[in-house]
């Protein structure tokens, strides 16, 4: 809701001035397949600025900002305390419907791109992007110190899962943009949304966006599937797998 | 040469899995145990979620014990009867245990359980062990002849009701400390993710006096019952069985415990033991260790669900 009433207000104010711009963005590839040699892989997403109307002129230098956001999820974060003189999990919260993957990149540090405040408000970098936790019976994103917070980011990004990279999107001409987003081995599987926005001057000028599916393919699809679907049928064989190589083994074995 | 695996959701190196699988089939077929103890705490550390790895490694357990229970039979060493009675009270363990495994997990508590009964059970059955097989040795090295079975040492467990006769394992005791003895193991195992072979083991020594011979091969009979439905029940509920990792893990496991096996027939019994203890207490005071010093990271994350 709040994404979108900030796409109206940047429309709007789009249309009172006389410049503005448009981008245009190619994904490399729009779909990533987990197969069983997969190791992770860099995907590449192109684009241009282009004056919108074509008449208008260009304001350079511009900064860009592509936010990449995975599937939701539930985690729960715990920590830890000494109680008789053992670590014991004391105090927990639920993060609710975060992604499972989120890549901050931009052309330089996202601080020096727009003020705190437009950061905030269009959820620009870790520190900024929306994270609900669950208190007790409230949902609520809470303040960027909170210790649940920090450590959760924390433990994303020591994952692989969450980054922020201010060196990911290179300018090849002033109007020409690279973005490289890395996706790690254990990227989790689903429909990924990619955000493209565009600043100068440390305003918000044009956005888009485009999207992706990462999913498992072949022999691993087949499996993961039988495994959800007819769970009882593939622990059954799973059982008889066990037992077939134990009396492969023991009939192999057992000559010498 | 790196392999993605379709349940736990990342890729791991073949040979890594496979190697692993093979030294805790070697210590395994070495012992007579299942090797859980070991496995599962080996997989947690190369990233597997510990649910996948406990789900998993107890098909890994069926397989071994498959193999090392059809060479007892082979051998005659194996007492079907003393088995089935303690199947029974074993699947009724395993029950009750699944039910707590899961009220604590919905407390953020199982790890902490888990690690406590780690802590506790190893350090406590491996100093035990310890302490009777240094004795043993001692004792033959003093001469005397190092006898377990001493015949006709009753305790007081010998004078409970309900007696049975067991005839290939030669005892005759009472159906109470034996249906005790599986309900036990099938709740720990349930708990912790073990098949409980280094723990029957002993356990039907000391308490049941099962003689040597046939007391492994039993307890493989029990390990591979409980193991396998574990591994059904877990793959129906929880979808948490990955078959990729579980048939690496099995192919090592079985290979290792063969070797293993033959290793353990050439050692004594008592320095057999005098090993086992010392690697049981080992892995106690590594899970203590763990418990008691400040952990690197005070903060962990779990997931819930998706969406």
């Amino acid at each position: 809701m709040r994404r979108l009433l900030c796409t109206l207000i940047v429309l709007l104010c789009g249309l009172g001035s006389a410049a503005a711009e448009r981008l245009v963005v190619s994904l490399s590839n729009h779909r990533v397949a987990v197969t069983s040699s997969f190791v992770g892989e860099e995907l590449v997403l192109f684009g241009t600025i282009e004056p919108d109307p074509v008449t208008s002129p260009l304001r350079p230098p511009y900064d860009l900002v592509v936010t990449v956001t995975g599937p939701r999820q539930t985690l729960r974060t715990r920590r830890k305390q000494r109680v008789l003189g053992i670590w014991v999990n004391v105090d927990s919260r639920e993060f609710e419907r975060v992604p499972s993957y989120l890549a901050v990149l931009s052309n330089r540090p996202v601080n020096n791109i727009a003020n705190q405040d437009t950061l905030r408000r269009l959820q620009i970098g870790l520190d900024n992007f929306l994270l609900p936790q669950r208190i007790g019976s409230d949902v609520a994103d809470t303040v960027r110190e909170d210790p649940f917070r920090r450590s959760f980011l924390r433990l994303q990004t020591q994952q692989g899962l969450y980054r922020e990279s201010a060196t990911a999107v290179t300018f090849l001409t002033p109007t020409v943009f690279r973005a490289a987003i890395p996706m790690p081995a254990a990227v989790p599987t689903g429909s990924y949304g990619i955000e493209v926005e565009l600043f100068t001057g440390g305003n918000l000028v044009a956005r888009t966006n485009s999207a992706l599916d990462v999913i498992k393919t072949g022999f691993e699809q087949y499996v993961a599937d039988a495994a959800r679907d007819y769970g009882l049928l593939y622990g059954l064989a799973t059982a008889l797998m066990a037992l077939l190589i134990g009396w492969f083994a023991s009939v192999i074995f057992a000559r010498d | 040469m790196q392999i993605y695996l379709p349940i736990a959701d990342l890729p791991v190196n073949v040979f890594l899995v496979l190697g692993m699988g093979l030294a805790v089939g070697y210590i395994s077929g070495m012992f007579g145990i299942g090797g859980g103890f070991l496995m599962t705490p080996l997989l947690i550390f190369i990233g597997i979620s510990p649910a996948v790895a406990v789900a998993t490694v107890s098909s890994h357990i069926a397989a071994s014990s498959f193999t090392g229970a059809l060479s007892y039979w082979r051998k005659r060493a194996l007492d079907i009867a003393l088995a089935l009675m303690l199947l029974s009270s074993g699947i009724l363990g395993t029950a009750t245990g699944v039910w707590l495994f899961t009220e604590l997990r919905a407390l953020d508590q199982l790890d902490l359980m888990i690690g406590i009964s780690y802590v506790t059970l190893l350090t406590t059955v491996g100093a035990m062990m310890i302490y009777e097989s240094v004795r043993a040795i001692l004792r033959t090295r003093h001469g005397m002849p190092a006898t377990l079975r001493r015949p006709g040492s009753h305790t007081w467990l010998h004078g409970l009701p309900f007696k049975l006769r067991f005839k290939r394992s030669k005892i005759y005791v009472s159906a109470i400390p034996v249906w005790a003895i599986g309900f036990v193991i099938g709740f720990v195992g349930a708990i912790m993710g073990i098949g409980g072979g280094f723990l029957l083991v002993p356990m039907l020594i000391y308490f049941l006096r099962v003689p040597t011979a046939t007391v492994i091969g039993t307890s493989m009979v029990l390990t591979l019952v409980t193991m396998a439905s574990a591994t059904v029940m877990h793959a129906a509920t929880n979808h948490l069985v990955d078959a990729v990792l579980a048939l690496i893990l099995m192919v090592g496991g079985v290979i290792g415990a063969q070797f293993g096996a033959r290793t353990g027939q050439k050692m004594r019994g008592e320095r057999l033991r005098l090993l086992l203890g010392l690697l049981v207490f080992a892995v106690g005071c590594r899970f203590a260790y763990e418990l008691v010093v400040k952990p690197d990271d005070l903060y962990s994350l779990r997931f819930v669900r998706s969406g």
